[in-house]
């Protein structure tokens, strides 16, 4: 089986973002940049596979020269090709991406394409579906449970509030939400082994985005909370507010 | 600049946020219309007329009995060019996030996700929307001729605005599916998703357990609210996945976001710092979680969650 897995550099969940002085970026100074967390899920499921099927499992991303760090971290956990398509910043519309990466994906004969539900960074929740129609392949998004049988996938999305069996024929995309699997960790033998891969690097023309960030700005600041008590006879008053001051009960 | 709504229902009831959009729409003072796809929607004039809709599209075929993300984004896309929309307003919900971005995709149109604010400036949109789960607010503007936006549950409140809605119903040529929904497993019946809730009531590790989670559920049903979870319970397996709240999870702007047991780490914080009022129950009055909070009690939660329950139900002659 021959599968590709689009990964996203992020900043890590943890990173406290700061705005550049023209509030129109963010500053990366102090930010440590990981693999999307989406995209380990993407990664682990491609891996496992691989270990039943056969076959490759080739790393694609989109990005600067940063990107590959969290390119590495995915061959380190176990995949064996890697493509970078070079950029100077990642494109803020997402189609633009898209675009970028269905004339790589094009070029591969993959029969799978994994991918993560999201970028936990412009949060877009879009690549993956606009890639589908794209490249004229059935996609099931949000996928927590994946069966494939000789061509045919069974795939379990989450939707709000419930689960959707969705079943389609390969080659397929999938874009993985948490619960699909559980990412291993890189050992060191992977690590070594990651360093050594050549990567392919590719240069495209990207098109001119459609989706213009004007401004960034920090959400409006939360008045310092108050602490009304410390047992639980604070509970009349706590109501008290919610209905008189708040008014949202 | 004409507005398309794609109004979403589910097992043919009209979801809240296809009425928060029409709201929407009006607010924008631009002329609107409303598509609706499926086999078979109750009363969508009855529906659609009271919140001031005067046309709606309906594509019905009994083939569209279920959702397919490839077939009603061809219909959806379809529905923009003959309703001649120059903007389409979604949901930003499990099928609007699905469908939006192959609309996208096939009109050539660019789209911004999960927006909290749509405004007209100069003649175009501007919206503005979370990103990195909300830590930072982005202001976009789109510049396709066509734009899709897709709007978060609960940010604009439905209003009510009488009028008699045209149903024009339409049989849409309907091609094979590439994806086929087989079987829709629903979560408890009639549970109510975080995403839409006005009221949530979150509990975390500080619960200590799943047995002890009926308090929690009992406190959501006096609010009417939904049940949320820090990652720490759902990693616990103590609450289902589709329960977390949090970078990780989902991002949350209830009118009131009620805390029990959870620290504040910022990747929970990110999904519901949004929240117009958040409650915080800790017994450690160093939690972060009560830097957000707009009202905290410092105390076992064992004992004031008890002693909430009893205080509401006294309100409610229970
Ligand atoms: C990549 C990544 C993504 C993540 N995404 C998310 C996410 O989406 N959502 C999320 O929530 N977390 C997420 N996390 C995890 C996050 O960092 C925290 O670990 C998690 O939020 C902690 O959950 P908690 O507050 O329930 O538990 P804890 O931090 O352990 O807090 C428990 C709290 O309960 C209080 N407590 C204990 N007993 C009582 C009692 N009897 N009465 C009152 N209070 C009591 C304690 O004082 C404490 O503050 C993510 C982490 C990573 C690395
Ligand atoms: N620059 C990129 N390079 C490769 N894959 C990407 C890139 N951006 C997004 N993706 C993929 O698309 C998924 C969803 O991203 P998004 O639509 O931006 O939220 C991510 O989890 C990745 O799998």
């Amino acid at each position: 089986m021959n599968i590709a897995v689009c990964v996203k550099q992020v900043p890590d969940t943890e990173a406290r973002i700061k705005l550049s002085d023209d509030k129109k970026n963010v500053n990366e100074d102090e930010i440590k940049f990981i693999l999307n967390p989406y995209d380990e899920f993407a990664v682990e499921e491609a891996l496992t596979l691989q270990e039943k099927h056969g076959g490759d499992v080739t790393i694609i991303s989109l990005g600067s020269e940063r990107t590959t760090s969290a390119m590495r971290s995915a061959l380190a956990m176990g995949a064996n090709k890697a493509i970078h398509i070079k950029a100077e910043k990642n494109p803020a519309d997402p189609l633009v991406v898209a675009e970028a990466l269905t004339q790589v994906l094009k070029q591969g004969n993959y029969d799978l394409i994994l991918m993560g539900k999201q970028a936990i960074d412009d949060d877009h929740t879009q690549v993956p579906s606009i890639l589908a129609e794209k490249l004229d392949m059935p996609a099931v998004t949000v996928v927590i449970k994946l069966d494939i049988n000789g061509d045919q996938i069974v795939a379990e999305r989450e939707v709000d509030g419930a689960h959707e069996i969705v079943e389609c024929k390969m080659p397929t995309i999938i874009s993985a939400q948490r619960g699909l699997n559980e990412p291993r960790y890189a050992s060191l033998k992977g690590i070594m082994k990651a360093k050594k891969v050549q990567m392919e690097e590719i240069d495209v023309q990207l098109n001119q985005d459609r989706l213009e960030i004007i401004g960034l700005n920090y959400p409006p600041e939360k008045s310092p909370g108050k602490i009304i008590g410390e047992s639980a006879d604070a509970v009349p008053e706590l109501l008290k507010l919610l209905h008189e001051e708040a008014k949202v009960i | 600049m004409k507005i398309l709504v794609f109004a979403e229902h589910r097992e043919g009831q009209l979801r809240k946020i296809a009425f928060e959009n029409i709201t929407l729409a009006k607010k924008l003072g631009q002329p609107f219309e409303v598509a609706v796809i499926g086999a078979e929607v109750q009363e969508i004039a009855e529906q659609l007329g009271k919140y001031g809709v005067e046309k709606v599209v309906f594509y019905k075929s009994g083939k569209l009995d279920k959702y397919s993300a490839d077939g009603y984004a061809k219909i959806l896309a379809d529905a923009v060019q003959k309703q001649g929309a120059d903007v389409l307003l979604m949901g930003a919900t499990s099928t609007g996030k699905d469908l939006a971005p192959r609309v996208s995709a096939i009109l050539n149109a660019a789209m911004a996700t999960d927006c909290t604010q749509v405004d007209i400036e100069d003649d175009n949109l501007k919206i503005i929307r979370p990103m990195y789960a909300g830590k930072v607010h982005a202001t976009i503007r789109l510049t396709s001729p066509i734009k899709i936006v897709t709007v978060r549950p609960n940010v604009y409140s439905a209003a009510e605005a009488p009028a008699t809605a045209a149903v024009d119903t339409v049989e849409p040529q309907v091609t094979d599916f590439k994806t086929v929904v087989k079987e829709i497993i629903s979560g408890a019946k009639g549970k109510l998703d975080v995403t839409e809730a006005d009221i949530i009531v979150s509990g975390g590790r500080g619960m200590k357990g799943p047995e002890n989670w009926p308090m929690i559920e009992e406190l959501a049903s006096l609010f009417g609210a939904a049940n949320g979870a820090s990652r720490a319970a759902v990693d616990a397996g103590w609450r289902p996945h589709d329960e977390q709240v949090g970078q990780t999870g989902k991002t949350v702007s209830p009118t009131l976001y009620i805390a029990i047991g959870i620290s504040g780490a910022i990747q929970h914080l990110a999904g519901m710092s949004s929240s117009k009022y958040i409650v915080a129950i800790n017994k450690d009055a160093d939690a972060p979680i009560f830097k957000f909070a707009d009202y905290g009690i410092a105390a076992d939660l064992f004992e004031v969650v008890p002693r909430m329950i009893e205080e509401l139900k006294a309100e409610k002659g229970m």
